[in-house]
């Protein structure tokens, strides 16, 4: 039966960084549920493969004036500049091994395709990008424990987030099942990581849906910053922000905190710069 | 024992000690196949490759010999389409060279890519988005081109010159080499250009990332402009290492002049828009995203203004002035620091727009990440230093390369009344 979905989702997630606790239940759910592979020894993080990694992230100031925030780091799922679907990684892949959904807002990685060249490595500037260095491998027996759902990588190919897409496939599916083939709830497709969170962090949704509550939260400007013809999805809530959202990467992952400290830590400022434009949020505030 | 192979009229050192010569750098050349397989069979955990470094010292050493193998390129584009007649006399080492240097690239990156097998997908599953896809194209086809070259320099080896299909082969592919040339030219400028074009179009790093002209970065036509200005420094390199082992005079210096004034230009022209880039890039575009230039040259344990200075003008403004001014150029010593510098020049440019990229932090809270390859990595790069050891040593013993060789080193006929 062929199944068709006119509507076009923009999936993406907001992370609440003064609820999450660096716990790392959305690691560990992430791993688990995408079948990611891991070494005997993973002391060394920078060849270790954590689709989600939380940083930690300090005030630089000493005691007893420190503070401590974490950072929940997935796939950014960039739309890139303008918001026309040329992520920093999905343009530089010579063998289109990753692809940009525009019905979904999703970078997807074609594992069979990707030959490991590492170009999108090095593009990505969120290092969300892992290369499997080794063949993966799990103890004996745990492999039953495998999710049938997402096809383990082999060696030498790169992989990432997947904002859980096989969830996304099971919900359209479920949807369509039920004769509702352009809406798929809320609550039917949601990432492990959100899910696992115990804080409640973690909320994901269809930043296209007012219902959603990814988008009550971050009310995401459908027009270009004026001030960075590059930058389109900036959020009004003057408490989200976005990483690196200057280089016009335009990702759909946002981060919520009341502390500006933490706000400020998402991008790079020049002496100044920062109280200028810390206030500013968007095109116009009336666009709700 | 092989005299019947040489060159007529060439005199060469005897088969023992060049086939112990051979066997020395065969033995390098040996390692670096091991380390090879180890990668192919073993994966490239054999590396010191991590997920900040996905490009390292592979990609440096691709990049650089692409650079200064674009001697063979553009001294093809002045003999064959400006007509610069001296230069035939250096063209068939050029090619040579050029030869190395591409078949090298080819290798390294066959190692480098996580799936080996997979290596064609580059082709079949084109993204025409990608920087990499059209180097992918550009340098395979070249690669081709460079072989076509090559051809006829084989084809005059003193016995196969005696087949008359060779002979007349060989005599036509000349005839027609000036099309291969300016194709040579058209796909280097492509290639050359889309290699610049990989770092410069990485728009969230803002240490590589650059305006540009339409879909192209200013760094794919520096990398174009610097590879042919550099690479007839290689080439000369190569020719005065080449002279020093046989200890003869194998190019004229008026050819070798010529050569270093046209480098010395290019490179000069080359230097300027790199300050006028780097200039740019310093004060508006990396600004408009948040980093001063500092950024990039502190708070790390190797990477200083130190690598800017040298790159620029010790390696670059430095040799560009040596080379432009009859007076340095003509003086032999000096001409020889000219392009060593030169060549160093564009190694470490190439090293920068490869390794620093990786190393910069982004991401305000991220760290410098510096690396130190393996010995595979550094075994795997040293392979086509020694392949192309060898392969110049059979080249030069084997085929007429150097057309002066035999006027500038003859001997003259002792007359009886002395």
């Amino acid at each position: 039966m062929k199944q068709e979905n006119n509507k076009a989702y923009k999936f993406g997630m907001v992370i609440d960084l003064d609820k999450c606790t660096g716990c790392g239940s959305c690691m560990v759910s992430c791993m688990s549920e995408n079948n990611v592979p891991f070494k005997e020894d993973e002391s060394n993080k920078k060849d270790s493969i954590t689709w989600m990694r939380v940083y930690k992230l300090t005030n630089d100031k000493s005691f007893p004036d420190t503070q401590v925030a974490y950072m929940p780091r997935p796939c950014q799922h960039c739309s890139g500049k303008g918001g026309h679907g040329h992520s920093p990684c999905v343009s530089v892949c010579p063998a289109t091994a990753t692809d940009y959904g525009y019905d979904t807002g999703i970078v997807s990685q074609i594992y069979t395709r990707c030959f490991g060249c590492r170009y999108c490595m090095g593009a990505c500037p969120y290092h969300a990008r892992y290369f499997n260095w080794w063949d993966p491998k799990w103890p004996e027996g745990m492999e039953n424990y495998l999710s049938p759902n997402v096809s383990p990588r082999m060696r030498g190919v790169v992989e990432k987030c997947s904002f859980c897409y096989h969830r996304f496939q099971a919900a359209r599916d479920q949807a369509y099942a039920e004769g509702n083939k352009d809406e798929i709830a809320e609550e039917n497709y949601q990432t492990a990581c959100t899910t696992a969170c115990p804080a409640g962090a973690i909320v994901f949704g269809d930043l296209n849906n007012p219902e959603h509550m990814v988008h009550k939260i971050v009310k995401p400007d459908p027009h270009p910053d004026p001030r960075n013809k590059h930058v389109i999805g900036k959020s009004r809530n003057p408490k989200v922000f976005r990483l690196l959202e200057r280089l016009g990467t335009n990702t759909k992952v946002y981060y919520l905190s009341e502390r500006e400290w933490v706000r400020k830590s998402g991008d790079n400022y020049l002496d100044g710069e920062w109280d200028k434009i810390k206030n500013h949020h968007g095109a116009s505030v009336s666009h709700d | 024992m092989d005299s019947a192979l040489i060159p007529e009229g060439a005199k060469r050192c005897a088969f023992p000690k060049f086939a112990i010569g051979i066997a020395v750098v065969g033995a390098v050349l040996l390692w670096g196949v091991f380390a090879m397989f180890l990668c192919w069979f073993k994966g490239l955990n054999q590396t010191n490759m991590n997920d900040y470094y996905g490009f390292a010292l592979w990609i440096w050493a691709d990049l650089a010999v692409i650079a200064v193998g674009g001697g063979a390129f553009f001294t093809g584009l002045l003999r064959y389409i400006f007509k610069i007649d001296e230069l035939k006399n250096i063209i068939n080492f050029a090619v040579i060279i050029g030869f190395i240097c591409y078949s090298s690239a080819l290798l390294i990156l066959a190692i480098d890519i996580g799936q080996p097998l997979r290596g064609w997908f580059i082709f079949w599953h084109a993204n025409v988005h990608s920087m990499l896809t059209e180097v992918a194209f550009c340098l395979s086809a070249y690669f081709a081109v460079l072989t076509i070259e090559f051809i006829p320099n084989i084809l005059e080896n003193r016995q196969a010159n005696k087949v008359p299909f060779f002979h007349h082969l060989a005599h036509n592919m000349h005839g027609v080499m000036a099309v291969f040339a300016a194709t040579g030219a058209f796909l280097s400028f492509f290639h050359q250009g889309s290699l610049g074009g990989v770092a410069g179009v990485m728009f969230g790093r803002p240490f590589a990332v650059r305006e540009g002209l339409l879909i192209w970065p200013w760094t794919f036509f520096l990398f174009t402009w610097s590879a042919a200005a550099f690479g007839p420094c290689f080439t000369l390199l190569v020719t005065r290492i080449t002279e020093a082992i046989t200890g003869k005079k194998l190019v004229k210096d008026n050819v070798v002049h010529l050569l270093a004034k046209i480098s010395g230009w290019m490179i000069i022209t080359y230097i300027i828009a790199k300050i006028i880039d780097t200039i740019y890039w310093a004060i508006v575009t990396a600004p408009s995203l948040g980093f001063t230039l500092s950024h990039f040259y502190t708070n790390n344990s190797f990477y200083g203004y130190w690598i800017l200075i040298v790159e620029i003008i010790v390696c670059g403004v430095l040799p560009g002035a040596l080379l432009i001014m009859k007076s340095t150029r003509e003086n032999s010593n000096l001409r020889l620091i000219a392009i060593i510098l030169g060549v160093i020049g564009v190694c470490l440019n190439r090293w920068v727009m490869v390794l620093q990229i990786m190393a910069v932090p982004v991401m305000s809270f991220d760290t410098w990440a510096l690396y130190i390859p393996s010995w595979q990595e550094i075994a795997t790069s040293i392979l086509p230093v020694a392949y192309g050891i060898i392969l110049i040593s059979i080249a030069y013993r084997y085929l007429p390369v150097f057309p002066q060789e035999k006027e500038l080193n003859s001997v003259e006929p002792v007359t009886e009344a002395e």
